[in-house]
């Protein structure tokens, strides 16, 4: 009897300890130097935005920025608009992003539904790796010895276009290409169950579940384009008037008017290169946006 | 509707791997075949084999016969999708289209074959739901997203995606080694249910759910590590579970082994 009272009788309670001083300066030590390290990175970064909306404001304030171009306006007038360089910027990024997009979803496809683990698909994977950090300089030589020395074609937004393909293509193949590849494969074999070809399978199954990923890649890959400034230099000339023409003729895109507007002392290149920064900071933001939305309408829902 | 499976001879191969010899077996029309059997046996690999998934693994391929109604699925100039379209199949786990509402994720089947009358995709939806017991749950949501259900919806889910496309025979591999007892009750009754339509083949590692849906159990088992798995015997459930006539199969399912 007096064994069993024994075994009922509850065993020792549990004596819960308060958190070790050792483990509360490695709490301490943690804590201070993520929140240090947020703010070492975060400070920079509100400073650029602070610095270039305070400086661009006052040209992005005046409608004719948005309206005219540079033509004619003498260097110390505030006068004239950037309407010249928003159009190139847009159009260069939109010819690239129409031509590399498509290209590379297709090349991301191939890779990872078509081709998987053939030495064909692992070279293009390799190739396509080192691809995307060739700096912007290298595809401009490129570009200038291919098309305009050996074919014999004239400086152009389209040339700077070629340039920028050979900087996006790799870009979008690639996060198509990681995006594809997280798709459970489940599905895919869920969608041959039900008797669906597999070209229908990719189009109406992977994709949608891939897309939203795939769009914030495209989207990164425009945001970097429409910032180079090295292709630009080398392949298309700067010009203050408007030209429409992407084939023809010299245009400008707002990297360049910043490049060009820097060496004038007035205090109309100052707010003239601010403005342009502030400008192109913008723009990448509404493509971003547009994105977000995109891929927010696209995504995969649980709810 | 309903078709007798008979598979001759089947030799199964992932790359140079064998991995299942010799496979003889027949499913009646209207019936529950169960395949069991421990891990790595094959069971799985020959179920995938009967509506050409296997093939869909770079390397994977088959020898011999599987025979639909007399017709050899893998017969020269037969179409994978055609058979799988007549073959259906439910997954381990459920994994309805995450992009898609409940309604798209039922005639998803239909749908990206071609079918457009949306008055006929509702029926099928319905119809399908219903026969998978989850039109009550799930009537007044049906363009939620089918990720947002419970497990076991889930696999309803998919189970009435599979039945949608009207399949002469409905697979399914271990459809209830992710869910609760409710739910994998739920799901038994339904292959009892469906079995007045269907043919249905089951892999299953849980021996009672074999001896309680099935009509006529195959056990499946290895020779050695790395060996091919083989069909040891294959009869009628009572019969494997009372009185098998192999040894092995004795062993497995008293738990002296596997």
């Amino acid at each position: 009897m007096s064994t069993e009272l024994e075994l009922e009788r509850p065993a020792q309670p549990p004596s819960f300890q308060g958190i070790s001083s050792g483990r509360k300066a490695k709490n301490l030590t943690a804590t201070v130097l993520v929140t240090l390290c947020f703010t070492v990175a975060v400070i920079p970064l509100i400073w650029v935005l602070w610095t270039v909306a305070s400086r661009g404001m006052e040209s992005l304030l005046r409608a004719e920025w948005w309206s005219h171009s540079l033509s004619g306006v003498r260097a110390n007038e505030d006068l004239g608009g950037a309407y010249h360089a928003i159009y190139g910027t847009i159009a260069q990024g939109l010819v690239t992003a129409v031509i590399a997009v498509p290209i590379g979803i297709l090349v991301g496809i191939y890779l990872v539904e078509y081709g998987a683990g053939t030495r064909f698909a692992r070279v293009t994977t390799f190739t396509v790796d080192i691809l995307t950090g060739v700096p912007s300089i290298v595809a401009a030589l490129f570009v200038y010895s291919v098309w305009i020395s050996i074919f014999g074609f004239s400086r152009s937004a389209f040339a700077n276009c070629l340039a920028l393909l050979l900087l996006m293509i790799p870009m979008v193949v690639r996060s198509t290409e990681e995006m594809l590849r997280v798709v459970p494969n489940e599905l895919r074999e869920a969608s041959y169950a039900l008797g669906i070809p597999k070209w229908k399978t990719i189009v109406k199954v992977v994709i949608p579940t891939a897309l939203s990923g795939i769009v914030t890649g495209v989207m990164l890959g425009v945001a970097r384009i429409m910032g180079e400034t090295a292709p630009a230099l080398i392949l298309m000339a700067y010009s203050a008037r408007i030209n429409t023409d992407i084939f023809d003729g010299s245009m400008a895109n707002l990297p360049l008017l910043m490049v060009k507007e820097f060496t004038n002392p007035e205090a109309a290149g100052f707010n003239r290169t601010w403005g342009a920064a502030l400008t192109l900071i913008l723009i990448i933001m509404l493509f971003n946006l547009a994105a977000t939305l995109v891929s927010r309408l696209s995504a995969v829902k649980t709810k | 509707m309903a078709k007798r499976i008979d598979v001759k001879d089947l030799n199964i191969y992932y790359g140079k791997f064998h991995a299942v010899e010799n496979v003889t077996l027949s499913v009646p029309p209207r019936s529950v075949t169960a395949f069991i059997g421990p891990s790595g046996c094959g069971k799985s690999t020959v179920l995938r084999s009967l509506n050409r998934m296997h093939e869909v693994i770079p390397g994977a391929r088959v020898d011999g016969s599987v025979l639909l109604d007399g017709a050899d699925i893998y017969g020269a100039g037969v179409d994978p999708v055609e058979v799988r379209r007549t073959i259906g199949m439910v997954f381990q786990r459920p994994n309805p289209f995450p992009t898609m509402s409940i309604r798209d994720n039922v005639v998803a089947g239909l749908r990206l074959a071609g079918t457009k009358n949306r008055q006929q995709l509702d029926e099928v939806c319905e119809k399908s739901l219903r026969g998978a017991n989850l039109w009550e749950e799930v009537k007044d949501r049906l363009n939620k997203p089918g990720g947002g259900l419970s497990g076991g919806q889930q696999q309803r889910l998919c189970i009435a995606r599979a039945i949608a496309v009207q399949p002469d025979v409905l697979l399914m591999d271990e459809p209830c080694s992710a869910l609760d007892p409710i739910s994998t009750l739920a799901i038994e009754d339904l292959i009892t249910e469906l079995k007045q339509d269907f043919t249905i083949v089951i892999v299953t590692h849980n021996m009672q759910q074999a001896a309680r849906v099935s009509d006529q159990t195959a056990f499946f088992n290895l020779h050695g590590v790395g060996q091919p798995g083989r069909l040891v015997e294959i009869d009628e459930t009572s019969r494997i579970f009372s009185n098998p006539s192999q040894r092995a199969t004795e062993d497995y399912i008293s738990g002296r082994f596997g």
